[in-house]
């Protein structure tokens, strides 16, 4: 098949590195979200010692 | 070399007395013959067309026998009693395999006539000798990694829709190899011989699953 | 631990990566059969190899599992799994997307790599599903294993067959090039294929970062609720995180 002109296989080669982005993106939400919960947790650990500190 | 031959002895004594997974598998096989004929509204097949029918017929007769391999000892505390006994693990790999084996040639002996029968266009005679090869060798494939498969698959939850899962695209290496090596004895105009190139590739494909099945099946025997 | 040596690993990569695509956009010449499209190579091929990569990467880590019962070579071998399939799944939809501007088709059964692509991916997404329907944690490690194992040594296996398969009958129909390689292209090509290498390596670190911090917070919390402020597991098939209680001191 001939090449394609320049601005119709642009379109393919963007959505292929698009696709690209995307499932990293996807990644980065994920582990932001995971990020979170850590953070939460973490601060509420750290108050618990904190009270038992307090009451000892 | 004995404990192998006890539990093959026991699996062939069980499907004898139960006749449960070879009536089954040669049924489906032929069932599957008068299925493809309508689906594919064809009186004959030829070539690849027909190495194709066959091959997927035996593919999944095969797995109907995976699926039922390790059932008895699963639900009938087989496993514990074998490991309780002085004998290397492998042992009921071997004899797993060989059982299988045996029951995939008795289908064969049964589906192969019926599909020249039924669908084939042209005599089968003359293909005899080659497709024999290929389905020896096709079979030691099938049966080593059908036990393996399967014997990862029993501990699972849903054993019979994990083990084809697994099985299948083990097997598709083993099918282009067989199903290309068979196409050449199908056709019409008279059988060609067999190449020996994809001969080659099944026993080497057949050797290797066999010493990795040998490898890793201890592991998944132990408690 | 997982985060040190984090740092530079992830400057190295945002280099290489940022450099590969550069090279891709600005320097590289366009291929003369395929115009354009053909730069889409630089991304499809990369990922393609590093995915492959992961997938035999994971077998030998569930070789060490096997070799050492140490359940953390299990929790690698699961994430560089993981990672590899969401590769494997980018590389399927890039590939696809080349096969249509190329070819004109959504899929070609031409392409060996595809094909073997398509047989891999089928495989190793019966990973997840076999770890979820065993129950017990230990076993469920070591059948995991014994799969990995398998499926990797799978891989190479199914490539060479598949080649085989379809050499004769069809040429190569997403080839790199029309013919030789000139040396700009190659170039580029390394430096994308390490800097894809870089990115797996990269966020196989992050994700066991992510995973034993949050083993050691669930430690943390049982010795400062006792057991009783520590929720139950639950099934699951990732690997069992909850690590060996610390002596103690």
């Amino acid at each position: 098949m001939p090449a394609l002109p320049l601005d119709e296989a642009g379109k393919y080669v963007a959505a292929a590195y698009l696709v690209f982005l995307a499932l990293i993106l996807i990644y980065v939400a994920i582990m932001a979200v995971k990020l979170g919960r850590i953070e939460k947790e973490l601060v509420e650990l750290n108050e618990l010692a904190d009270r038992a500190e307090e009451s000892k | 070399m004995n404990a192998v031959r006890a539990l093959l002895r026991k699996d062939l004594l069980l499907e004898l007395r139960a006749k449960e997974s070879v009536p089954a598998m040669a049924l489906f096989s032929l069932t599957t013959f008068v299925i493809f004929h309508f689906a594919l509204d064809r009186n004959t097949v030829a070539g690849s067309l027909a190495s194709g029918v066959l091959w997927v017929t035996l593919l999944f007769a095969a797995i109907l026998g995976i699926n039922r391999l390790f059932v008895a000892e699963r639900e009938q505390g087989g496993f514990d009693a074998f490991m309780l006994a002085p004998v290397d693990r492998t042992a009921m790999l071997i004899a797993k395999a060989c059982a299988l084996f045996i029951f995939l040639t008795i289908v064969e002996l049964i589906a192969v006539p019926a599909f020249a029968f039924l669908l084939l266009e042209g005599s089968i005679l003359p293909a005899l000798p080659g497709l024999i090869a290929v389905l020896v060798l096709a079979n030691i494939g099938i049966a080593v990694i059908g036990t393996l498969s399967s014997a990862i698959a029993v501990q699972t939850r849903a054993r019979d829709l994990i083990a084809p899962l697994v099985a299948l695209p083990l097997l598709v290496p083993l099918l282009i190899a067989s199903a290309r090596a068979t196409q050449p004895l199908l056709l019409s105009e008279g059988a060609l011989s067999v190449p020996t190139k994809w001969i080659a590739v099944l026993g080497l494909y057949d050797l290797v699953f066999a010493l990795l099945s040998y490898a890793v099946f201890d592991f998944l025997l132990e408690e | 631990m997982y985060g040190k040596g984090m740092r530079p690993l992830a400057i190295g990569t945002f280099f290489v990566l940022t450099g590969a695509f550069a090279l891709v956009f600005f320097w590289v010449p366009a291929d003369a059969d395929q115009g354009f499209i053909q730069k889409i190579f630089y991304l499809h091929v990369p990922m393609a190899i590093v995915a492959l990569g992961g997938f035999i990467a994971g077998g030998v880590m569930a070789i060490c599992h096997l070799r050492t019962g140490n359940s953390k070579w299990d929790l690698r071998s699961y994430v560089s799994i993981h990672m590899a399939l969401v590769l494997a799944v980018g590389a399927l939809i890039t590939g696809s997307i080349w096969a249509r501007a190329a070819w004109g088709h959504w899929w070609v059964w031409d392409e060996p790599t595809l094909v073997s692509f398509l047989i891999v991916f089928l495989l190793y997404a019966t990973y997840q599903p076999l770890r979820f329907a065993i129950e017990d944690p230990e076993k469920q490690a070591r059948y995991a294993s014994v799969f990995a194992i398998t499926a990797g040594a799978f891989v190479p296996l199914n490539f060479l067959a598949v080649r085989m398969a379809e050499s004769l009958a069809h040429p190569r129909v997403l080839g790199a090039t029309g013919g030789a390689m000139p040396s700009e292209m190659r170039i580029t090509f390394y430096v994308s294929l390490i800097g894809m290498a870089l990115l797996f390596i990269t966020l196989w670190k992050y994700e066991m970062a992510s995973k034993h911090t949050t083993a050691q917070l669930r430690i943390l919390r049982r010795r400062l609720l006792g057991d009783d402020g520590v929720a139950p597991t639950g099934r699951s098939a990732a690997p069992s995180t909850v690590l060996p209680a610390r002596p103690k001191p």
